[in-house]
Protein backbone atom coordinates (compact mmCIF):
# COMPACT_ATOMS: atom_id res chain seq x y z
CA UNK A 1 0.00 0.00 0.00
CA UNK A 2 2.33 2.37 1.48
CA UNK A 3 4.86 1.02 -1.94
CA UNK A 4 2.23 1.93 -4.31
CA UNK A 5 1.32 5.47 -2.74
CA UNK A 6 5.01 6.49 -3.06
CA UNK A 7 5.32 5.02 -6.42
CA UNK A 8 1.92 7.44 -7.71
CA UNK A 9 3.79 10.50 -5.84
CA UNK A 10 7.40 9.80 -8.06
CA UNK A 11 5.05 9.12 -10.97
CA UNK A 12 2.92 12.38 -10.64
CA UNK A 13 5.08 14.86 -8.83
CA UNK A 14 6.28 16.22 -12.61
CA UNK A 15 3.51 16.17 -14.30
CA UNK A 16 1.66 18.38 -11.45
CA UNK A 17 4.63 20.81 -11.45
CA UNK A 18 4.10 21.58 -15.30
CA UNK A 19 0.29 21.74 -15.00
CA UNK A 20 0.41 24.12 -12.15
CA UNK A 21 3.01 26.22 -14.16
CA UNK A 22 1.00 25.99 -17.13
CA UNK A 23 -2.37 27.19 -16.13
CA UNK A 24 -1.11 29.44 -13.27
CA UNK A 25 0.42 31.18 -16.61
CA UNK A 26 -2.49 30.93 -18.96
CA UNK A 27 -5.11 32.09 -16.73
CA UNK A 28 -2.27 35.41 -15.54
CA UNK A 29 -2.79 36.14 -19.35
CA UNK A 30 0.77 35.06 -20.06
CA UNK A 31 1.91 33.96 -23.35
CA UNK A 32 3.23 30.98 -22.34
CA UNK A 33 4.46 29.64 -25.77
CA UNK A 34 6.46 33.14 -26.40
CA UNK A 35 7.84 33.10 -22.74
CA UNK A 36 8.81 29.40 -22.44
CA UNK A 37 11.00 29.59 -26.10
CA UNK A 38 12.61 33.52 -24.52
CA UNK A 39 13.51 31.13 -21.23
CA UNK A 40 14.71 28.43 -23.08
CA UNK A 41 16.79 29.99 -25.15
CA UNK A 42 19.65 30.13 -22.15
CA UNK A 43 19.90 26.53 -22.45
CA UNK A 44 22.52 26.39 -24.79
CA UNK A 45 24.72 29.05 -23.62
CA UNK A 46 24.59 27.74 -20.07
CA UNK A 47 25.51 24.37 -20.96
CA UNK A 48 28.58 25.32 -23.21
CA UNK A 49 29.84 27.72 -20.83
CA UNK A 50 30.17 25.27 -18.00
CA UNK A 51 32.55 22.76 -20.12
CA UNK A 52 35.70 23.72 -19.20
CA UNK A 53 35.02 23.56 -15.49
CA UNK A 54 33.23 20.44 -16.44
CA UNK A 55 36.64 19.09 -18.05
CA UNK A 56 38.69 19.75 -15.57
CA UNK A 57 36.73 17.91 -12.52
CA UNK A 58 35.96 15.51 -14.32
CA UNK A 59 39.08 14.40 -15.98
CA UNK A 60 41.04 14.83 -12.81
CA UNK A 61 38.41 12.74 -10.93
CA UNK A 62 38.45 9.99 -13.79
CA UNK A 63 42.03 10.03 -13.50
CA UNK A 64 41.95 9.41 -9.98
CA UNK A 65 39.99 6.65 -10.08
CA UNK A 66 41.81 4.49 -12.55
CA UNK A 67 44.71 5.43 -10.59
CA UNK A 68 43.15 2.85 -7.97
CA UNK A 69 43.99 5.01 -5.13
CA UNK A 70 40.81 4.28 -4.04
CA UNK A 71 40.90 1.15 -3.47
CA UNK A 72 44.54 1.72 -2.01
CA UNK A 73 42.83 3.89 0.65
CA UNK A 74 39.38 1.33 1.38
CA UNK A 75 41.96 -1.50 1.84
CA UNK A 76 44.25 0.71 4.62
CA UNK A 77 40.42 1.88 6.19
CA UNK A 78 38.68 -1.29 6.07
CA UNK A 79 40.16 -2.88 9.31
CA UNK A 80 39.18 0.36 11.26
CA UNK A 81 35.57 0.65 9.72
CA UNK A 82 35.48 -3.17 10.39
CA UNK A 83 35.47 -2.06 14.25
CA UNK A 84 32.59 0.03 13.48
CA UNK A 85 30.37 -2.77 11.83
CA UNK A 86 31.35 -1.02 8.28
CA UNK A 87 31.52 -4.03 6.13
CA UNK A 88 34.22 -3.82 3.44
CA UNK A 89 32.31 -3.66 0.62
CA UNK A 90 30.99 -0.02 1.82
CA UNK A 91 34.25 1.69 1.88
CA UNK A 92 34.74 2.46 -1.67
CA UNK A 93 31.41 4.22 -1.79
CA UNK A 94 32.38 6.28 1.14
CA UNK A 95 35.02 7.34 -0.85
CA UNK A 96 33.62 7.73 -4.25
CA UNK A 97 30.18 9.31 -3.35
CA UNK A 98 31.30 13.13 -2.82
CA UNK A 99 32.86 12.55 -6.53
CA UNK A 100 31.21 10.86 -8.73
CA UNK A 101 27.49 10.04 -8.82
CA UNK A 102 27.48 7.59 -11.46
CA UNK A 103 30.27 5.55 -9.71
CA UNK A 104 28.63 5.80 -6.54
CA UNK A 105 25.44 4.45 -8.02
CA UNK A 106 27.48 1.78 -9.90
CA UNK A 107 29.33 0.29 -6.48
CA UNK A 108 25.86 0.59 -5.06
CA UNK A 109 24.04 -1.53 -7.68
CA UNK A 110 27.17 -4.24 -7.55
CA UNK A 111 26.94 -4.58 -4.09
CA UNK A 112 22.97 -4.87 -3.69
CA UNK A 113 23.37 -7.22 -6.70
CA UNK A 114 26.59 -9.42 -5.54
CA UNK A 115 25.51 -9.46 -1.73
CA UNK A 116 21.85 -9.72 -2.20
CA UNK A 117 18.56 -8.23 -0.62
CA UNK A 118 19.29 -9.73 2.96
CA UNK A 119 22.57 -7.80 3.55
CA UNK A 120 23.58 -5.01 5.72
CA UNK A 121 25.91 -3.85 3.27
CA UNK A 122 23.48 -3.45 0.94
CA UNK A 123 20.78 -1.62 2.93
CA UNK A 124 23.99 0.56 4.33
CA UNK A 125 24.90 1.74 1.16
CA UNK A 126 21.31 2.07 -0.34
CA UNK A 127 21.46 4.49 2.63
CA UNK A 128 24.82 6.14 1.94
CA UNK A 129 24.17 6.76 -1.82
CA UNK A 130 20.63 8.00 -1.34
CA UNK A 131 21.18 10.93 1.28
CA UNK A 132 24.51 12.07 -0.87
CA UNK A 133 25.14 14.31 -3.91
CA UNK A 134 27.70 14.51 -5.89
CA UNK A 135 29.75 17.50 -4.05
CA UNK A 136 32.46 17.88 -6.57
CA UNK A 137 30.11 18.13 -9.60
CA UNK A 138 27.61 20.08 -7.96
CA UNK A 139 30.74 22.76 -6.97
CA UNK A 140 32.13 22.63 -10.64
CA UNK A 141 28.95 23.28 -12.61
CA UNK A 142 27.24 25.92 -10.29
CA UNK A 143 30.21 27.82 -9.79
CA UNK A 144 31.47 27.48 -13.29
CA UNK A 145 28.34 28.70 -15.02
CA UNK A 146 28.79 32.20 -13.36
CA UNK A 147 32.62 32.09 -14.09
CA UNK A 148 33.85 31.82 -10.47
CA UNK A 149 37.21 30.22 -9.74
CA UNK A 150 37.67 30.84 -5.58
CA UNK A 151 35.50 28.67 -3.99
CA UNK A 152 36.64 30.01 -0.28
CA UNK A 153 35.41 27.74 1.87
CA UNK A 154 32.52 26.07 -0.15
CA UNK A 155 34.94 23.29 -0.37
CA UNK A 156 35.49 22.56 2.78
CA UNK A 157 32.02 22.56 4.07
CA UNK A 158 31.11 20.32 1.33
CA UNK A 159 33.85 17.67 2.17
CA UNK A 160 32.95 18.67 5.83
CA UNK A 161 28.90 17.77 5.81
CA UNK A 162 29.83 14.50 3.48
CA UNK A 163 31.81 13.44 6.52
CA UNK A 164 29.30 14.21 8.77
CA UNK A 165 26.40 12.67 6.14
CA UNK A 166 28.15 9.09 5.77
CA UNK A 167 28.88 9.24 10.08
CA UNK A 168 25.22 9.59 10.46
CA UNK A 169 24.47 7.30 7.88
CA UNK A 170 26.36 4.36 10.08
CA UNK A 171 25.17 5.40 12.90
CA UNK A 172 21.50 5.45 12.02
CA UNK A 173 21.67 1.97 10.11
CA UNK A 174 23.06 0.41 13.21
CA UNK A 175 20.50 1.80 14.88
CA UNK A 176 17.78 0.65 12.93
CA UNK A 177 19.02 -2.15 10.94
CA UNK A 178 22.42 -3.45 12.47
CA UNK B 1 40.58 25.19 -6.24
CA UNK B 2 44.36 25.14 -7.54
CA UNK B 3 45.72 23.02 -5.16
CA UNK B 4 42.59 20.56 -5.41
CA UNK B 5 43.16 20.43 -8.99
CA UNK B 6 46.93 19.58 -8.90
CA UNK B 7 46.78 17.15 -5.88
CA UNK B 8 43.92 15.01 -8.00
CA UNK B 9 46.02 15.04 -10.84
CA UNK B 10 49.47 14.27 -9.50
CA UNK B 11 48.19 11.81 -7.32
CA UNK B 12 46.50 10.22 -9.63
CA UNK B 13 49.59 9.92 -11.63
CA UNK B 14 51.91 8.64 -8.59
CA UNK B 15 49.21 6.26 -7.85
CA UNK B 16 48.90 5.23 -10.91
CA UNK B 17 52.92 4.58 -11.51
CA UNK B 18 52.99 2.51 -8.25
CA UNK B 19 49.97 0.31 -8.79
CA UNK B 20 51.05 -0.71 -12.39
CA UNK B 21 48.11 0.95 -14.20
CA UNK B 22 49.52 4.46 -15.68
CA UNK B 23 48.14 3.43 -18.95
CA UNK B 24 44.86 3.31 -17.35
CA UNK B 25 45.26 6.75 -15.63
CA UNK B 26 46.08 8.44 -19.02
CA UNK B 27 43.13 6.70 -20.75
CA UNK B 28 41.29 7.93 -17.76
CA UNK B 29 42.05 11.78 -19.53
CA UNK B 30 40.50 10.82 -22.87
CA UNK B 31 38.06 9.17 -21.14
CA UNK B 32 37.28 12.06 -18.62
CA UNK B 33 37.25 14.84 -21.50
CA UNK B 34 34.50 13.21 -23.61
CA UNK B 35 32.45 12.35 -20.73
CA UNK B 36 32.10 16.03 -19.55
CA UNK B 37 31.27 17.18 -23.05
CA UNK B 38 28.69 14.23 -23.02
CA UNK B 39 27.48 15.61 -19.80
CA UNK B 40 27.15 19.38 -21.20
CA UNK B 41 25.50 18.26 -24.27
CA UNK B 42 22.70 16.13 -22.20
CA UNK B 43 22.41 19.13 -20.35
CA UNK B 44 21.29 21.81 -23.41
CA UNK B 45 17.96 19.95 -23.66
CA UNK B 46 16.93 19.69 -20.60
CA UNK B 47 18.51 23.05 -19.69
CA UNK B 48 16.47 24.86 -22.02
CA UNK B 49 13.17 23.24 -21.43
CA UNK B 50 13.17 23.92 -17.63
CA UNK B 51 14.98 27.45 -18.44
CA UNK B 52 11.68 27.91 -19.98
CA UNK B 53 9.42 26.42 -17.60
CA UNK B 54 11.01 28.50 -14.86
CA UNK B 55 10.57 32.02 -17.05
CA UNK B 56 6.99 31.11 -16.93
CA UNK B 57 6.87 30.14 -13.39
CA UNK B 58 8.46 33.19 -13.03
CA UNK B 59 6.02 35.83 -15.05
CA UNK B 60 3.19 34.22 -13.83
CA UNK B 61 3.96 35.05 -9.96
CA UNK B 62 4.49 32.07 -9.13
CA UNK B 63 8.15 32.03 -8.04
CA UNK B 64 7.25 35.48 -5.86
CA UNK B 65 4.36 33.17 -4.28
CA UNK B 66 6.94 30.07 -3.61
CA UNK B 67 10.02 32.99 -2.19
CA UNK B 68 7.35 34.57 0.24
CA UNK B 69 6.53 31.61 1.59
CA UNK B 70 9.79 30.79 2.25
CA UNK B 71 10.81 34.15 3.40
CA UNK B 72 11.70 33.48 7.10
CA UNK B 73 14.30 31.14 6.35
CA UNK B 74 15.87 32.62 3.62
CA UNK B 75 16.28 35.84 5.30
CA UNK B 76 18.43 34.43 7.77
CA UNK B 77 20.54 32.49 5.42
CA UNK B 78 20.79 34.95 2.77
CA UNK B 79 20.95 37.82 4.67
CA UNK B 80 23.20 39.57 2.06
CA UNK B 81 20.78 39.34 -0.19
CA UNK B 82 17.90 41.85 -0.91
CA UNK B 83 14.30 40.56 0.01
CA UNK B 84 12.83 41.37 -3.11
CA UNK B 85 15.95 39.50 -5.66
CA UNK B 86 14.48 37.51 -7.79
CA UNK B 87 17.80 35.60 -6.42
CA UNK B 88 15.25 34.24 -3.88
CA UNK B 89 13.26 32.88 -5.60
CA UNK B 90 15.14 30.98 -7.84
CA UNK B 91 16.75 29.25 -4.64
CA UNK B 92 13.38 28.19 -3.42
CA UNK B 93 12.37 26.99 -6.77
CA UNK B 94 15.92 24.67 -7.14
CA UNK B 95 15.81 23.48 -3.17
CA UNK B 96 11.94 22.42 -4.00
CA UNK B 97 13.32 20.67 -6.95
CA UNK B 98 15.93 19.00 -5.78
CA UNK B 99 13.56 18.21 -2.53
CA UNK B 100 11.25 16.20 -4.53
CA UNK B 101 13.87 14.76 -6.82
CA UNK B 102 13.88 16.24 -10.07
CA UNK B 103 17.05 16.78 -10.41
CA UNK B 104 17.00 17.65 -14.37
CA UNK B 105 15.50 20.71 -13.68
CA UNK B 106 17.44 21.57 -10.04
CA UNK B 107 20.73 21.75 -11.96
CA UNK B 108 19.30 25.06 -14.56
CA UNK B 109 17.26 26.72 -11.78
CA UNK B 110 20.11 26.25 -9.25
CA UNK B 111 22.11 28.11 -12.56
CA UNK B 112 19.34 30.30 -12.87
CA UNK B 113 19.84 31.43 -9.16
CA UNK B 114 23.66 30.98 -9.10
CA UNK B 115 23.66 34.02 -12.11
CA UNK B 116 21.40 35.97 -9.51
CA UNK B 117 23.60 35.83 -6.73
CA UNK B 118 26.24 36.67 -9.67
CA UNK B 119 24.63 40.66 -9.94
CA UNK B 120 24.97 40.72 -5.77
CA UNK B 121 28.38 39.53 -5.66
CA UNK B 122 30.99 42.49 -5.69
CA UNK B 123 33.80 40.77 -6.65
CA UNK B 124 33.13 38.42 -9.78
CA UNK B 125 36.28 36.02 -9.63
CA UNK B 126 35.45 34.92 -6.03
CA UNK B 127 32.66 33.26 -4.11
CA UNK B 128 30.20 35.10 -2.48
CA UNK B 129 28.54 34.28 1.07
CA UNK B 130 25.23 33.68 0.14
CA UNK B 131 26.86 31.73 -2.53
CA UNK B 132 28.60 29.71 -0.36
CA UNK B 133 25.41 29.13 1.61
CA UNK B 134 23.42 27.90 -1.74
CA UNK B 135 26.39 25.66 -2.25
CA UNK B 136 26.24 23.76 1.08
CA UNK B 137 22.49 23.53 0.97
CA UNK B 138 22.68 22.18 -2.92
CA UNK B 139 26.00 19.58 -1.62
CA UNK B 140 24.43 18.19 1.35
CA UNK B 141 21.63 16.67 -1.12
CA UNK B 142 18.69 17.16 0.49
CA UNK B 143 15.63 14.73 -0.61
CA UNK B 144 12.61 13.23 0.10
CA UNK B 145 12.46 10.39 -1.63
CA UNK B 146 15.91 8.45 -2.95
CA UNK B 147 14.01 6.83 -6.22
CA UNK B 148 16.83 6.00 -8.20
CA UNK B 149 17.98 3.89 -5.38
CA UNK B 150 14.58 2.75 -4.38
CA UNK B 151 14.70 1.31 -7.73
CA UNK B 152 17.70 -0.60 -7.69
CA UNK B 153 16.47 -2.14 -4.23
CA UNK B 154 13.06 -3.08 -6.23
CA UNK B 155 15.35 -4.59 -8.99
CA UNK B 156 17.07 -6.70 -6.22
CA UNK B 157 14.03 -8.09 -4.65
CA UNK B 158 14.76 -6.15 -1.07
CA UNK B 159 11.86 -7.31 0.91
CA UNK B 160 10.40 -3.40 1.52
CA UNK B 161 12.51 -1.17 -0.47
CA UNK B 162 10.47 2.03 1.25
CA UNK B 163 11.93 1.26 4.64
CA UNK B 164 15.39 2.96 3.84
CA UNK B 165 13.13 6.32 3.30
CA UNK B 166 13.27 7.28 6.78
CA UNK B 167 16.66 6.49 7.56
CA UNK B 168 17.95 8.30 4.45
CA UNK B 169 15.92 11.54 4.93
CA UNK B 170 17.08 11.87 8.58
CA UNK B 171 20.93 10.83 7.44
CA UNK B 172 20.10 13.95 4.36
CA UNK B 173 18.99 15.90 6.96
CA UNK B 174 21.38 15.99 9.08
CA UNK B 175 23.81 16.59 6.52
CA UNK B 176 21.61 19.67 5.22
CA UNK B 177 21.46 21.38 8.28
CA UNK B 178 25.17 20.58 9.52
CA UNK B 179 26.28 22.07 5.85
CA UNK B 180 23.94 25.37 7.00
CA UNK B 181 25.60 25.56 10.35
CA UNK B 182 29.16 25.30 8.81
CA UNK B 183 28.29 28.05 6.28
CA UNK B 184 27.78 29.92 8.58
CA UNK B 185 30.70 29.42 10.93
CA UNK B 186 32.67 29.56 8.47
CA UNK B 187 31.23 32.87 6.88
CA UNK B 188 32.36 34.35 9.90
CA UNK B 189 36.15 33.27 10.19
CA UNK B 190 36.37 33.06 6.26
CA UNK B 191 36.59 36.57 5.09
CA UNK B 192 37.29 37.57 1.66
CA UNK B 193 39.66 40.21 2.07
CA UNK B 194 41.98 37.85 4.09
CA UNK B 195 41.62 34.95 2.00
CA UNK B 196 43.95 35.94 -0.45
CA UNK B 197 44.54 32.80 -1.92
CA UNK B 198 42.01 30.25 -2.81
CA UNK B 199 40.20 26.93 -2.02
Amino acid sequence: MFHSVMNIISLWTLPVILIIILTMGLIKRVPIYEVFTDGAKEGFKVSVNIIPYLVAIIVAISMLRASGIIEFIGGICAPLFLKFNIPVDVTPIMIVRSLSGSAALGIFSDIAHSLGAENYATTLSAVMVGSSETTFYVLAVYFGAVGISKLRYAVLVGILADIIGIIAAITVCNAMFG
Amino acid sequence: MNYIFYFLIIVSIIAGAANGKLDEVINGILSGAELSVKVAFSLIGIMAFWLGMMKIAEKCGLVEFISKIIKPITRILFNEIPENSPAIGDIAMSFSANALGLTNAATPIGIKAMEELQQHNKDKKSASNAMCMFLAMNTAGFQLIPATVIAVLVGIGYKNPTSIIAPTLLVTTIAFVSAIILAKIFQKIWKPQENGGDE
